[in-house]
């Protein structure tokens, strides 16, 4: 057994750039869900429009790397939100719901679409837009960093990337715990009497749309950022989902809720992943149970009935109140 | 307090202009807060409400009373704008409501709780409260982010809070999330946290709905305080205890209509009131069907 590798593997997944672009996904989320209530089922287009609106500028439009930044995290995100909010948040919770997991397919199969390859690349997405981000690097590219966790390229993407989801955090905290925050929970609590005491609570549904997408499309943005790619497949509905794992496994309406969620995920499913193909590699699994290219597949059978146990024993996730989640049962 | 003593002769006024006032449905009032002109509201083919014209007496204590589904609740609904008439006009102190959202009409000074009682389970009771004030600076997302301009105005929105709560004696669970509270106290704390609002006119759709006899009786004397201090009070009750109790005028609907207006002790003895409640023909001998 490679302990070492099994370890090292692990807190790639606790630490590394993939727990922060969940992280910051579902940060969005549990504004949208923990403190507004609204189902979106479409975080990965909010993500798809950061990393879109970084590489369509940089690299169809030769914009420079900062303007692609404002459009990546602002324009396309803030557009997105408002076409996907105006028609359908004076409509009841679930029609959200419908109208963001479709309009996430709908951008990725547009996207991948052949005639559009000018503009987006089609199914191979575009490339050679991170450039500058990697110019500003402080770090060696031929060194590692952290016990060899990260090479100098990724180490950079993973101290911004933090930095990120720190202000995300930080932002988040604020807005919750201020009065706007307090006429979101009372949305999510309950719109009419939000509206009998003067707040006009669609204007405020779409503002938290507008931030939760906003901060999930730095999420998408730093993910295109570390493949130093926007492909359509990276934003399946699948990484919608993941994120939701994500903001259940941490604590629903918890500021750190969604962040431990998303290090744990990603943690654990690394950890299974190298475990597993330890196992086998040392004959400890035999083969008529298992072989090494299945164990990928097999991991997220794993994490899928440990999700299931959570639901049953812990609802609350690792941060929630279970008091509070009782509540909920009226 | 001050505020009783010189607000008080006020309803004392306004309870004396009633009395000059005929007992018939739709009757013009010496100084209406609300008034009501053809609305009507259908549902495929019912019409649930159909007011040729009503006046909601100011500064007074107006009760609303009517058999189940005499289109009670929807007027409500339609006086608030939480629901839009087919036809019609409502001017609440003059301004005309058509148009208006629902969230304005609670800025112009309308407040209204609801028949099933919307406590906000999840927010503790204070921040129930708190929820209630309007012209909140903090509620601005880009000066929520900048605590040190609203910190002030939210101090004092909670001292202000906190006499509510101890008036309606919440204050033991000032810390607690609502959705703990008992219905008599969810009942309490939605009249206190309509009263951060600050409003001229507030509408009560059944507060003793559901609430225990000695919490009624508080909740009967917070009512009566309402008026006290100044505010008009509309409300939705099937109790006739707390109709006779604390109402100064009684306007009575049925099948959409308003049937009957008058001080509480006229509508017992009005006929057309005893036929909507027990039917019209009520006290003919009975026939055996053969």
């Amino acid at each position: 057994m490679d302990w070492g590798a099994i370890i090292e593997t692990s807190f790639r997944g606790l630490l590394g750039e993939t727990a922060v672009v969940f992280a910051l996904a579902a940060i969005g989320l549990n504004i949208h869900f923990g403190f507004t209530g609204l189902l979106n089922f479409g975080q990965a287009v909010f993500m798809a429009a950061g990393a879109y609106g970084l590489a369509m500028m940089v690299a169809t439009w030769e914009q420079p790397f900062w303007v692609g930044v404002l459009v990546g995290v602002f324009v396309f995100p803030v557009i997105l939100a408002l076409l996907l909010g105006i028609p359908t948040l004076r409509l009841r919770a679930d029609y959200l719901a419908i109208v963001t997991i479709a309009t996430a397919e709908i951008f990725r199969i547009i996207a991948r679409s052949p005639s559009l390859d000018e503009w987006t690349g089609s199914s191979d997405g575009l490339t050679g837009f991170a450039r500058t981000f990697y110019n500003w690097s402080p770090f060696d590219t031929r060194e590692r960093y952290v016990f060899n966790l990260f090479t100098g390229n990724q180490f950079w993407v993973v101290i911004v990337g933090w930095v990120c989801v720190a202000i995300a955090v930080l932002v988040t905290y604020i807005a919750v715990n201020s009065p706007w925050g307090r006429v979101l929970k009372a949305i999510r609590e309950d719109e009419d009497a939000a509206r009998s005491l003067g707040k006009n609570a669609y204007w405020y549904k779409l503002q938290a749309l507008m931030l939760g997408g906003v901060i999930g499309a730095v999420g998408g943005m730093l993910r295109a950022i570390a493949t130093q790619s926007a492909q359509p497949q990276n934003f399946i509905t699948d990484v919608t989902f993941f994120a939701w794992v994500a903001l259940i496994l941490g604590g629903v309406g918890k500021v750190f809720g969604p962040v431990i969620g998303a290090m744990l995920l990603w943690m654990i499913l690394n950890f299974t992943d190298v475990f597993l193909r330890e196992l086998v590699a040392e004959d400890l699994i035999p083969e008529a149970v298992l072989v090494d290219t299945q164990v990928g597949q097999v991991r997220f059978i794993l994490v899928g009935a440990g999700l299931v146990l959570l639901a049953v024993f812990r609802p609350q996730g690792v941060f929630g109140n279970k008091n509070e989640m009782a509540l909920d049962d009226r | 307090m001050t505020a009783d003593q010189t607000s008080a002769p006020d309803v004392e006024a306004a309870r004396a202009q009633l009395s000059d006032v005929a007992w018939e449905p739709g009757v013009a009032k010496p100084d209406p807060i609300l008034v009501v002109d053809g609305v009507t509201r259908r549902f495929g083919g019912l019409t649930a409400v159909d007011v040729e014209h009503l006046e909601i007496p100011r500064g007074v204590i107006t009760a609303l009373i009517g058999p189940n589904g005499a289109g009670k609740t929807t007027f409500f609904n339609l006086l608030t704008n939480f629901d839009t008439p087919d036809s019609g006009t409502r001017h609440f102190e003059g301004g005309d409501l058509a148009n208006v959202p629902a969230h304005k009409v609670a800025n112009l000074g309308m407040v209204r709780t609801f028949q099933l009682t919307k406590a906000l389970s999840r927010m503790t009771v204070i921040e129930n409260m708190k929820l209630g004030a309007t012209g909140q600076v903090g509620e601005s997302f880009w000066r929520a982010l900048l605590p040190f301009m609203w910190r002030s105005q939210e101090a004092e929105i909670e001292k202000r809070a906190d006499a509510l709560l101890e008036r309606f004696k919440l204050d033991h669970m000032r810390e607690e999330f609502a959705g703990t509270l008992s219905g008599g106290q969810r009942k309490l704390l939605e009249m206190a946290r309509s009263l951060m609002v600050e409003p001229t006119l507030v509408m009560l759709d059944e507060p003793m709905a559901g609430v225990n006899p000695a919490l009624k009786q508080s909740l009967l004397d917070h009512v009566r305080g309402l008026a006290d201090q100044g505010m008009t009070v509309l409300f939705v009750e099937h109790d006739m205890d707390m109709v006779q109790d604390i109402s100064d005028w009684v306007i009575v609907m049925a099948e959409g209509r308003i049937i009957a207006e008058g001080p509480p002790e006229s509508v017992g003895q009005n006929p057309a009131v005893i036929d909507a409640y027990l039917g019209a023909h009520h006290g003919a001998p009975l026939q055996l069907e053969d």
